[in-house]
């Protein structure tokens, strides 16, 4: 019965063609002509003429250019350490709600996901401003102190904002922000599954919370945290929106750069010579990642046998 | 021996949008509008910048020819030029700055007007009719000029800032100051400041440029992407680089607020009509180019969008508020420091847009 679909060939065929049809017309070919643009040199204005040149790649890992993309990693690293660190107790906090608060608690989680990526940055410029609403509070607050102070002959000095737009702390706040839940769902996944029984054996033997979470949740949901990295790493170090909307000058990251050679510099042979080098170190991360979980895994099972 | 394509065959033969740009097909999703006397159909679709024509012009052509305008906005000329590149997604009318009528020229991206179904260029101020960027005036007509300065709030700025000094290289306005972010108009303007003309300048100097801009970002608060007339107003910052128009418009809403071009000089654009190769409705392009240049429609544009215009027939419609306006109309003395900066390859263009990379990223 399960063989059934490998002899209804055509059936087959009608359901697999479409996605692959797809996939290939609107993913790998225009990903073909990029990473040909990225061999190719300007000939004039709209005229890219491919020979095979390497120079786009030279040009690219000059310190200028590096500087940059290790900049944006850092900038994904420190997004994704702030996402673990407020994201497990979310996830946790939901994995132990009540079935009832669960879903609201998930449905809140998933509420960003229906406002479009661009007004919810806008919206965060309108809390983070000089007249923001989080420096509107502040002011009223410092007003509030400076008429007692006042009373006691020593008002305060005028109320200086708070610069929390256009710099550095604003796009890793609004990455944070944007990427948090995709750290959440694959957490709250693995913790989820985790067998409670466990947490009650650890607890039972004499482990202390501290000690059963850190030597018994934590391996348990190493999955969800490995995954939940990956999700957030990753598209962190390509933020465009972010950085272009919340940043300053000093923090633009490798996007942005991207960008400019599409759009303003006219030259989209370096601009797909830097995204394909941020793609090529995406995947060296991702198969250094895969090979240490696979030796983790195969030590492990070793260790068992 | 060039070995691969070049990338317009390469897409028209794989039929594929390229990267992320959008192409917007203006002409699939549109129901069929009735046919126009003169054989077109009786609508025009124009790719011009933000609040950039009358209250009424668009109705008034409208009224007049029976053709009903789609207008389409973009807020940079690289837009404009990166949404035509890869082809014509149905526009009519567009509006480039100078410098981007010599790169869509060389690029083969403009149709050369028909002279004869523009009479109004007679209005055309003669200052105007014979640019290095377009000798002889076939592929575009002036629609505004502009030129570039320092806006500031006079409450919180020290007399008059004329001169680049205070945006480039002081800290007297820390925390306070706006840049452009554009960085031909940033390095043109650096060699201004340093006596040199906005053309030809030595890539010695460029490094020069960058250098002192690096020194003066941490008295940066923004480069902004052509809303310093905006923050300006809202008080985010006190000075900024900015263009003549942009501030007359706000100075309109807040008196506080005034325009000065410094004494080193400046950089003039013009802001022109071009119909871009494959208007689908060339005629009725002619019309809205010779309808714009007429003296009343370009007094009513010119009364809204407080640009100047290069339209003698009109300007001489506007009130004295508007001719004798010092924003507007910087006193000559002022403009005569200024110059058109052209467009001078594309090593050049990538070696500014590398410059300012390095601006930012140190």
């Amino acid at each position: 019965m399960d063989e059934s679909w490998k002899r209804a060939k055509g059936v087959f065929a009608a359901v697999g063609i479409p996605p692959v049809f797809w996939l290939a017309a609107f993913f790998l070919i225009p990903m073909a002509i990029i990473w040909a643009y990225s061999f190719g040199e300007n000939k004039n204005l709209v005229e890219i003429s491919v020979n095979g040149t390497f120079a786009n790649y030279a040009h690219a890992i000059t310190p200028l250019y590096i500087g940059i993309i290790f900049k944006s990693f850092w900038y994904a690293v420190v997004t994704t350490a702030l996402c673990l660190i407020v994201g497990f107790p979310v996830a946790v906090a939901i994995t132990f709600a009540s079935d009832k608060t669960k879903t609201w608690l998930l449905l809140l989680i998933m509420l960003p996901f229906w406002t479009n990526l661009l007004i919810r940055t806008y919206a965060l410029m309108a809390v983070l401003r000089n007249e923001g609403f989080i420096n509107q509070f502040l002011s009223l607050l410092w007003d509030g102190v400076s008429h007692l102070t006042a009373l006691a002959g020593h008002p305060l000095p005028p109320f200086q904002p708070l610069p929390l737009l256009h710099n550095t702390f604003a796009v890793i706040f609004g990455l944070v922000y944007v990427q948090l839940p995709f750290m959440v769902l694959p957490l709250y996944a693995a913790l989820d599954r985790l067998d409670r029984s466990l947490l009650e054996a650890s607890l039972d033997l004499g482990a202390g919370h501290l000690t059963t979470f850190a030597r018994v949740v934590t391996p348990l949901a190493m999955p969800g945290i490995v995954s939940g990295v990956v999700v957030t790493l990753i598209p962190s170090v390509g933020a465009y929106l972010t950085p272009d909307l919340l940043g300053g000058p000093s923090s633009l990251m490798i996007a942005n750069i991207i960008e400019r050679q599409f759009k303003t510099a006219d030259n989209w042979p370096f601009g797909s010579a830097l995204s394909f080098l941020l793609m090529y170190m995406t995947f060296l991360a991702i198969a250094v990642q895969a090979i240490v979980a696979r030796n983790r895994r195969a030590a492990a099972s070793e260790a068992a046998s | 021996m060039k070995r691969g394509r070049s990338r317009r065959s390469l897409l028209a033969g794989l039929g594929a949008a390229a990267v992320g740009l959008s192409f917007t097909g203006l002409e699939g999703c549109s129901t069929k509008a009735p046919i126009g006397r003169n054989g077109e159909e009786a609508k025009l679709n124009v790719y011009n910048w933000d609040n950039y024509t009358g209250e009424t012009t668009l109705a008034d052509f409208k009224a007049a020819t029976g053709v009903a305008v789609k207008m389409s906005l973009f807020s940079t000329n690289d837009e404009l030029f990166s949404k035509l590149r890869s082809g014509n997604p149905g526009f009519d009318v567009i509006v480039p700055s100078n410098e981007y009528v010599t790169r869509m020229r060389i690029s083969d991206m403009l149709t050369p007007l028909d002279l004869d179904k523009i009479p109004n260029r007679k209005n055309i101020l003669p200052a105007f009719l014979n640019p290095d960027f377009d000798p002889g005036r076939h592929y575009s007509m002036p629609y505004t000029w502009l030129c570039q300065g320092i806006g500031y709030r006079k409450s919180k700025v020290d007399g008059v800032p004329d001169s680049w000094k205070w945006v480039m290289e002081s800290d007297r306005y820390k925390g306070r100051i706006g840049l452009f972010s554009e960085a031909d108009d940033l390095i043109e303007l650096g060699a201004k400041y340093l006596g040199h003309s906005v053309r030809d300048i030595p890539y010695e100097m460029v490094d020069r440029i960058a250098d002192m801009y690096i020194r003066q970002k941490p008295n940066v608060k923004i480069f902004h992407t052509d809303n310093g007339q905006d923050l300006l107003l809202s008080g985010d910052i006190d000075i900024v680089m900015d263009y003549n128009g942009d501030i007359a418009r706000v100075m309109d809403e807040d008196p506080d607020l005034d325009f000065v071009v410094p004494k080193e000089g400046s950089i003039l654009n013009s802001d022109c009509l071009c119909i871009p190769k494959g208007a689908p409705r060339p005629d009725n392009a002619h019309q809205f180019i010779n309808f714009l240049l007429d003296a009343k429609n370009g007094a009513e544009i010119a009364s809204t969008i407080l640009y100047p215009t290069p339209n003698g027939a009109a300007l001489a419609l506007m009130p004295a508020s508007y001719r004798d306006n010092p924003v507007i109309f910087p006193p000559a003395d002022a403009i005569a420091k200024c110059e058109y900066a052209a467009f001078e390859g594309l090593k050049r263009a990538q070696f500014y847009d590398e410059t300012l990379t390095r601006i930012f990223a140190s």
